[in-house]
């Protein structure tokens, strides 16, 4: 077994409304800030033993099937990196 | 008829619904998440709150709490369910009704009174009204915007699986009325069954009649 840590990111499906993202954009733009758009997204650092990457990244995934994201609203992906 | 009234870490509108079920003769009890539902239960209520702080959305860790297993076990056998505010956030996560319940479009916490409209007539919670019917409900919600696929959307409305919608005064479903962005101006679902339905209005706060208001005595009368 070796450590991995998946790193799984869930964003918002492309086109549901982000009033966190968007009241977050007015307020740079509000300290001078010049942007053309701003997504948000959350991270979930996991680590894991695992056999190998493919199954590390596998646990991530169901980890956000069944509660990291919400398949109505999210998207979501996975990377894994082997921990030193 | 007892009905449960499931208290998370962070339910705060428990007592409320209690009060409410007892004033039209309901029998009701508060049950603890963790004690399980008691064998006799006829109803269950899922009350607004904060449960678990709302920690990673709102309703998500109340969904996979082990008493949701047995919610949903009655559920299929036909016993009534009702989510109301963090409670149908926390149907909707548990996947007892479709959709999700999500940021405010105004990115704000929205607390006051608006209108409804009687989607349907037929279903428990809503034999009292007449379809067409313009009720007046509390909310009290951040997250309260009713998101889901255009296709799934339109499935909804084929199904005739909305409850109620966001109106003005006349019962129309404008922009303007829909007080949070909600698709369509979803304020309220049904379940795959009639009787497990999710709205994010408090009818239990508009239920005793020193609180002003009793348009809510209806949807609770599905209990009775």
């Amino acid at each position: 077994m070796t450590a991995y840590t998946a790193t799984v990111t869930v964003r918002l499906k492309h086109g549901v409304l982000d009033p966190e993202a968007e009241t977050t954009q007015q307020a740079l733009e509000r300290l001078g800030f010049d942007l053309e758009d701003l997504r948000s997204a959350d991270r979930f650092e996991i680590d894991v033993e695992a056999a190998d990457a493919d199954d590390a990244a596998d646990r991530a995934g169901e980890m956000a099937d069944r509660l990291l994201a919400n398949p109505t609203i999210h998207d979501y992906d996975v990377a894994v990196t082997e921990q030193e | 008829m007892t009905v449960a009234v499931v208290r998370f870490g962070g339910s705060n509108c428990d007592r409320d619904a209690v009060r409410a079920l007892e004033h039209i003769g309901v029998d009701a009890d508060i049950v603890w998440h963790e004690d399980g539902l008691p064998a006799d239960v006829d109803g269950v209520v899922l009350p607004g709150g904060f449960s678990y702080g709302d920690y990673l959305r709102a309703g998500a860790m109340a969904a996979h709490s082990p008493i949701m297993d047995e919610v949903r076990d009655l559920a299929e056998n036909g016993v009534p369910v009702l989510g109301v505010c963090n409670g149908a956030q926390i149907g909707c996560e548990a996947s007892m009704t479709p959709g999700a319940f999500t940021t405010n479009a105004s990115a704000r916490f929205q607390c006051e009174h608006v209108t409804v409209r009687v989607e349907r007539a037929d279903t428990p919670w809503t034999a009292a009204y007449d379809e067409g019917d313009v009720v007046t409900l509390p909310i009290a919600h951040g997250e309260g915007r009713f998101e889901i696929g255009e296709d799934r959307y339109d499935d909804l409305v084929a199904e005739d699986r909305i409850l109620f919608r966001y109106c003005d005064e006349d019962g129309n479903v404008t922009d303007d009325a829909n007080p949070n962005g909600s698709r369509g101006n979803v304020a309220g679902i049904l379940g795959e069954r009639d009787t497990v339905a999710v709205l994010m209005p408090h009818p239990e706060r508009a239920t005793l009649p020193e609180l002003g208001l009793t348009d809510g005595q209806g949807v609770l009368t599905a209990f009775a």
